[in-house]
């Protein structure tokens, strides 16, 4: 069996009154593409908020790599290289495409306060090699020609390519997609779904969260789903779209 | 009062507006006009002046916040502090810098009641507080524009599809809250002459109450403006009347560290909100 | 650093050396050693404000800590003004923090009201530490800075001196914001949330800038003192405070060469107006410098509601739109 890179141990999540997550359990493989489906409301972007310390968990474990990641800050999650993206698009509208990329890249660079603002861009070989790297993360997306616009002015669709090759220029092992396809046609959601492919390809793990079901059981290895923060089922696709609970949940039944 | 007039706001539109302090100074200083200069009768005078101020609040929300897209944090605070110096600078201009003195509504004999004296102006002063909270508890739970009110601070969406005009909402809060603030300030001001200058001060004292009460609490408020009055009033009996103002405002910022949901407020409510 | 930049740089260089042949007025130079000092503590503002995004409405506190360190330091203790400068900086540093770590967790609305709290409170002790501050009444006899042996005691050399400072804090702003560091700041301002996804540490970012801005302010305070060599609590009120918010917001906040704007205008401003009444005395249009408030409030609103990224912005789109203009001219002409 393949190493689990993440692994929710009895996750719970409660905001006052409401239980966001309730004793979750999901195992994620190394290197393959996980998804995460319920009826909205089901708890899904919690899962990920508490994944990347945006959120404490009430009680509970995460494990990602064997260590213990519940309860720290968002910037040490990134450092150890876990990704992801934003259900409402969190691109920085007012800068480039570019630059967008290139603050993916901060986590592989150094230069700090003090060498900043004493020395000018032109003594600084990192700058450049910050640019670079970050276009290559846009030509891998396939949005390289959009660099110098203003990250605003993109139609969705590109939007949500920029957050991903930002997230990518993380060089993550693994990468939390948050409805990547929301609010796309069928031939952007298509391309999306080529894309995450590319990503396993990339050997990165993929967590997925999506209501688009299509894509869903097109391209993942397993599926888990989630209902009021509990784990229903899990399984691969053909298993779950028979699963009498799955189809009660998300008919109501 | 000046508590629950940013909580009105705050409730209905998440923002704070740092004018009102303005519209106390504006209460008590057109009261001043009035009264003394155009000698016209207490009564009279309170409701002219309490409509000039909410028309004001009327105008500041129909000019500069509606019309606001997109309605980014950083530019409604400047907007607000840009109203507030306006109103400050109209104020200079009208009636100069000196401090105005407003006659006592009714005589200035303080009355001896448990050991301490308090001046029948007080006890205007509270009397109106009581009517107003009244008041405000009677138009928020017993009437349908108070309830819809009510409903847009609540979830503002939800509202507009039930058929609440929320447009007219806001511009209500900010008409309630302008009037309120001048209130507060005419019925002070016999005790402390008002002048142009105090608005900023009175704000901050004011914001601090509602934060303590727990912003968009208004009987929180309405507890906390007396609890920090009191604090104050020790401090600057205890310490240093020097730094009476200090004290108060340093209360302000210890609860906006420690506990900015306030002593009323829950905790989820304040990060819930929109900041 | 963009070419535009390094021109822009250039520029300042060429006209600072050239206004003092150009202006023998010395009220009119001490007008403009006070628009340099206001230049330094809006850069630190802007950086604050608009690459960070953070809003500060106490500032003016940090100015007066710089003035009264120096003013305390050398007139009490005998300090140099050049130590007294460095210890006004460190404390101000010390005090941003202590402020700071608390506040810039506040979002919004609480963090403005946090500043503006702590602005006032810093006023009340100037005035009200009498023992320590000499109260309304200030600290007279602040000596001169001395550059190596050169005393700067005249408007013309400190005129030289103060732009200098202006000059080589741009430089060090310049760096910074087209650095990985300020490319952070500017992540932060765009999406707090996306930035820390993406390793950036906002909560020390936003302490290390303000503590920045803090320390711009404090120099220049510093600077302040050394020059008029008399201070009090007057200039250091949540008043100057806004006016600093202001100049920044009305120059362009996202912009550092917009600060530079705001406070040049917003500096020069009053002086240009009472020459304009003069201008106007026939007419009967009087000016009383206490309209300064209300032209103040009333340029930051019409700024804020029709031009939000300020003068900058509206100059750099205007120059936008003439350009297309005259390339849809060209176009039309030569087909």
């Amino acid at each position: 069996m393949a190493e689990s890179i993440l692994e929710l141990k009895n996750l719970c999540k409660y905001f006052g009154g409401v239980v966001a997550v309730d004793h979750l359990n999901i195992t994620v493989e190394q290197g393959k593409i996980i998804s995460i489906i319920g009826p909205n409301g089901a708890g899904k972007t919690t899962i990920f908020n508490l994944i990347t310390g945006f959120v404490r968990p009430s009680s509970g474990k995460i494990f990602y790599d064997g260590k213990e990641i519940n309860g720290l800050k968002p910037y040490v999650i990134a450092k150890m290289q876990i990704a992801r993206t934003f259900q409402n698009v969190q691109i920085f509208p007012q800068m480039t495409v570019l630059e967008n990329v290139m603050v993916g890249r901060h986590v592989r660079s150094r230069s700090g306060f003090i060498f900043s603002t004493l020395f000018p861009p032109v003594f600084r070989t990192e700058e450049k090699k910050i640019r670079e790297d970050a276009m290559q993360f846009l030509d891998i997306v396939g949005i390289s020609h959009f660099a110098k616009n203003t990250a605003g002015s993109l139609p969705l669709g590109n939007q949500r390519q920029l957050e991903i090759a930002r997230a990518l220029a993380v060089e993550p092992k693994l990468i939390l997609l948050d409805e990547p396809a929301s609010g796309l046609n069928t031939r952007e959601t298509l391309n999306m779904g080529k894309l995450i492919e590319k990503i396993k390809k990339m050997k990165i793990t993929v967590v997925l969260v999506e209501h688009d079901m299509e894509l869903v059981m097109d391209i993942s290895d397993k599926v888990n789903v989630v209902n009021f923060g509990r784990c229903i089922a899990s399984g691969n696709p053909i298993e779950i779209q028979s699963d009498p609970d799955v189809i009660a949940a998300y008919l109501g039944g | 009062m000046v508590a629950m007039g940013f909580n009105m706001i705050y409730n209905s539109t998440g923002i704070i507006n740092l004018a009102q302090g303005e519209f106390v100074v504006l209460g008590g200083l057109m009261m001043v006009s009035l009264t003394m200069g155009a000698d016209i009768s207490i009564p009279v005078a309170f409701v002219i002046t309490v409509l000039f101020v909410t028309v004001v609040g009327i105008l500041m929300e129909r000019f500069t916040i509606n019309p606001v897209k997109p309605p980014t944090v950083m530019r409604l605070i400047i907007i607000t502090v840009a109203v507030s110096i306006l109103l400050k600078g109209s104020a200079m201009c009208f009636w100069g810098k000196e401090s105005h003195y407003m006659r006592h509504f009714s005589g200035t004999e303080p009355y001896e009641i448990m050991g301490a004296t308090i001046l029948p102006q007080t006890l205007w002063i509270f009397g109106v507080l009581i009517i107003i909270v009244a008041g405000f508890i009677f138009f928020f739970n017993f009437t349908m524009t108070g309830k819809s009110m009510r409903a847009c601070s609540i979830n503002r969406d939800a509202a507009r599809l039930a058929g609440i005009n929320d447009r007219k909402m806001v511009m209500l809060s900010f008409a309630l809250s302008a009037g309120i603030g001048a209130i507060a300030g005419i019925i002070v001001t016999p005790i402390i002459q008002m002048d142009y200058g105090r608005g900023a001060l009175l704000g901050i004292k004011g914001f601090g109450a509602a934060v303590v009460g727990g912003l968009g609490n208004s009987i929180g408020a309405v507890a906390a403006g007396l609890l920090v009055g009191i604090l104050e009033a020790l401090g600057g009996g205890y310490i240093s009347s020097h730094y009476m103002d200090a004290f108060a405002l340093l209360i302000l910022l210890i609860v906006l560290f420690i506990r900015p949901s306030g002593i009323f407020g829950s905790r989820e409510a304040s990060r819930l909100k929109e900041f | 650093m963009g070419h535009r930049d390094y021109i822009g740089l250039i520029i300042m260089v060429v006209v600072v050396a050239l206004i003092p042949r150009l202006i023998e007025n010395d009220y009119y130079i001490g007008i403009l050693v006070f628009t340099a000092l206001n230049c330094l503590t809006c850069m630190g503002l802007c950086l604050l404000m608009g690459y960070a995004g953070q809003i500060s409405l106490g500032h003016s506190a940090f100015f007066g800590l710089g003035a009264y360190a120096t003013g305390i330091l050398t007139v009490t203790l005998g300090w140099s003004p050049w130590a007294a400068m460095g210890a006004g900086a460190c404390l101000a540093a010390l005090v941003a923090v202590v402020v700071g770590v608390p506040s810039l967790r506040l979002k919004g609305h609480y963090l403005a009201m946090a500043t503006l709290g702590f602005g006032a409170i810093v006023h009340i002790v100037f005035v009200a530490a009498v023992n320590l501050t000499g109260g309304p009444n200030g600290i007279a006899g602040i000596p001169h800075l001395h550059l190596f042996s050169f005393e700067l005691s005249t408007d013309k050399s400190f005129f030289y001196f103060s732009w200098a400072a202006v000059i080589l804090g741009l430089f060090f702003a310049l760096n910074l914001i087209h650095s990985r560091v300020g490319r952070g700041l500017r992540a932060i301002h765009g999406s707090q949330d996306a930035a820390g996804s993406l390793g950036v540490n906002t909560a020390r970012y936003k302490i290390q800038i303000f503590i920045l801005s803090a320390v711009y302010a404090s120099v220049a305070g510093s600077l302040y003192a050394n020059f008029v060599n008399y201070i009090d609590p007057g200039p250091f009120d949540v008043m100057h405070s806004v006016l600093l918010v202001t100049m920044v917001a009305v120059g362009g906040m996202h912009n550092i060469w917009g600060a530079l704007i705001g406070a040049v205008l917003l500096s020069i401003l009053p002086e240009f107006l009472s020459a304009l009444s003069d201008y106007f005395g026939g007419v009967g249009i009087s000016y009383n410098p206490d309209y300064d408030m209300l032209i103040y409030g009333g340029i930051l609103l019409a700024i804020m509601l029709f031009l939000p990224g300020g003068l900058f912005d509206g100059f750099r789109n205007l120059l936008r739109l003439s350009f297309n203009t005259m390339d849809n001219i060209k176009k039309r002409v030569f087909s």
